[in-house]
Parts: structure tokens; C-alpha cells; sequence
């Protein structure tokens, strides 16, 4: 069994904030990530596939359609923008790395079987990095 | 317990299907299937699980782990036309997935001892594509 691993990259800008709680609140939660206009960062996003080996390409995961869904789903909607006011769902919830990445698991998981019409391969693991210091890898089975 | 130990190796290799149109293979493999062959720098890191051995606290030599991966993997592949020089690539498409099933194959039977197994073999081929090789 093969377990293929693909990074992508783009650069976007967010600020966290929620008006569930107070400016003060915000401030202490967030820090420098509440300040109001916003700020980048140059995410780093990894999808992990699993599946075994297909005989005519001798590859797990084509990697064509691959990059075709994640440059559909993620890098065309989130590259260059403001992630609060022009990805739909942060007008509604904190753009954190952990919603950022559920939102991608999201997408591809929802879109995954129109492009991958077998079994194989499935959907495994999303990593995603808002600076290098940092990680969050969510499993495609804990969203919906 | 694990423990993984990294190598590097250099080598170029074309991804292509002979039986496949060169449009298909195009579609496929990208510029992976251009005629005459393009290079990586391969990183390789093995992963072997095992207990510490109570007088020496190791679960394996890492001196000896370094000399068979030398000795199976970088002698071999190092600066190589894979497709030319190393079989059995000159039959089957040296992908990232062949290459690393390859090396688990050539280093399992000399890891697979004295309680100790060979649980993952991972391959990049470049920063942005790896591949896992977790045994059948």
C-alpha cells in the first residue's frame, strides 16, 4: 500500500477575530492576529492519498487530476485573497489553520469521488502550515 | 519504537508507458515523460521499528543501518540513469511509487532481524511530492 503526499502553496490574508466575545477578549485570544486590517501568510498545504498501485501508470494517485481538483477547490478561490471577506464560509467562522485546513479537507473530500471514480485512491490526511512553526493535520474521516 | 535514518542520491529516469499513445503518456506523467530523461535528488528515509537492546540501549547499529543503505541504495542508484542502468527499470516506469517499493524489497531482507522490521520506506522526489511505502 502507497500512501502519496503532495505540497502546495499560496499566499493569503485573514484576520482572526470573532464577535462572540469582547475587543478585549479578541485581543487576548488572538494577539497580533486581531489587529483589524489583517495580515498574510504564505500557507503551505500537504494532501496525502492512499491507495495501491495502478498497473498502467505504475503510480498510486494520478497526479494530474489531483492537482487539477486542489488547484480548482483551493489555490483559485484562496490565492491572493482575503480569506474573511472572499471565502464564504470565514464571513461565518475564524479563519484558524484548523478551520482553514477542515475547510480544505472539506472541499476535496466533497469533490474527491466526481474526479476519482474508483476506489482507489482515497483521501487521507490534510497538513497545513500557517508559518513553519506550525502544523495542523487533520484526517479526511474526521470532517464531513 | 522507531527509528529513521535519511540518505540522498541523485539520479535521472523517464516516466513512460511504451504501450500507451504519447498523449496519454503526456497526460499522465507531465514533462515526467520528455524523450530523453530529467534528474532528481532523491531523499530517502527508512523507518524500522524495534525495541532498545538492554545492554547497548539501541534498537539497531545506525552505523550498520548507514552501511547497508549505502551499500543497497546509494551505490546503485546514486548518478544513474535509472531506466538504463538500474534494473528492473529498464521494464518497469521508475515513478516514485516502483523506486520505493524497489528499495523496501532490497533493504527488507537485511532489516528484518533480530525482532526488528522495515515499516517505512519514504521517497522524495522533489520538496513538494513524497511517497510512502508502507509493506503490501
Amino acid at each position: 500500500m502507497f500512501r502519496v503526499t503532495r505540497r502546495y502553496q499560496f499566499a493569503a490574508s485573514h484576520r482572526l477575530y470573532t464577535p462572540l466575545v469582547s475587543e478585549e477578549a479578541n485581543r487576548r485570544l488572538y494577539g497580533k492576529c486581531a489587529q483589524p486590517y489583517g495580515h498574510g501568510h504564505n500557507y503551505v498545504v500537504e494532501v496525502s492519498a492512499r491507495g495501491p498501485l495502478e498497473a498502467h501508470s505504475g503510480r498510486a494517485v494520478d497526479l494530474a487530476i489531483l492537482d487539477e481538483l486542489v488547484r480548482r477547490q483551493v489555490l483559485e478561490p484562496m490565492e491572493h485573497r482575503n480569506l474573511n471577506l472572499e471565502v464564504e464560509v470565514f464571513r461565518r467562522t475564524v479563519p484558524t489553520s484548523e478551520n482553514l485546513g477542515v475547510e480544505i479537507c472539506r472541499r476535496l473530500k466533497r469533490n474527491w469521488s466526481t474526479v476519482f471514480a474508483g476506489d482507489w485512491p482515497k483521501l487521507e490526511t490534510i497538513r497545513i502550515q500557517e508559518t513553519s512553526r506550525n502544523a495542523f493535520e487533520i484526517r479526511a474521516d474526521e470532517v464531513e | 519504537m522507531f527509528v529513521t535514518r535519511k540518505v540522498e542520491f541523485s539520479a535521472s529516469h523517464i516516466c513512460r508507458n511504451p504501450e500507451l499513445s504519447d498523449e496519454e503518456n503526456r497526460r499522465l506523467f507531465g514533462m515526467a515523460a520528455n524523450p530523453h530523461g530529467h534528474g532528481h535528488n532523491y531523499v530517502l528515509e527508512v523507518s524500522v521499528e524495534g525495541q532498545p537492546d538492554p545492554v547497548t540501549g539501541m534498537v539497531l547499529d545506525l552505523k550498520e543501518l548507514k552501511e547497508v543503505l549505502e551499500r543497497t541504495v546509494v551505490e546503485p542508484f546514486d548518478h544513474r540513469f535509472l531506466n538504463y542502468e538500474v534494473p528492473p527499470f529498464d521494464r518497469v516506469i521508475p515513478t516514485a511509487e516502483n523506486v520505493a517499493r524497489d528499495i523496501w524489497w532490497r533493504l527488507e531482507p537485511q532489516l528484518n532481524r533480530q525482532g526488528r522490521k522495515l515499516r517505512l520506506v519514504r521517497l522524495y522526489e522533489t520538496p513538494d511530492l513524497y511517497v510512502d511505502y508502507l509493506g503490501e
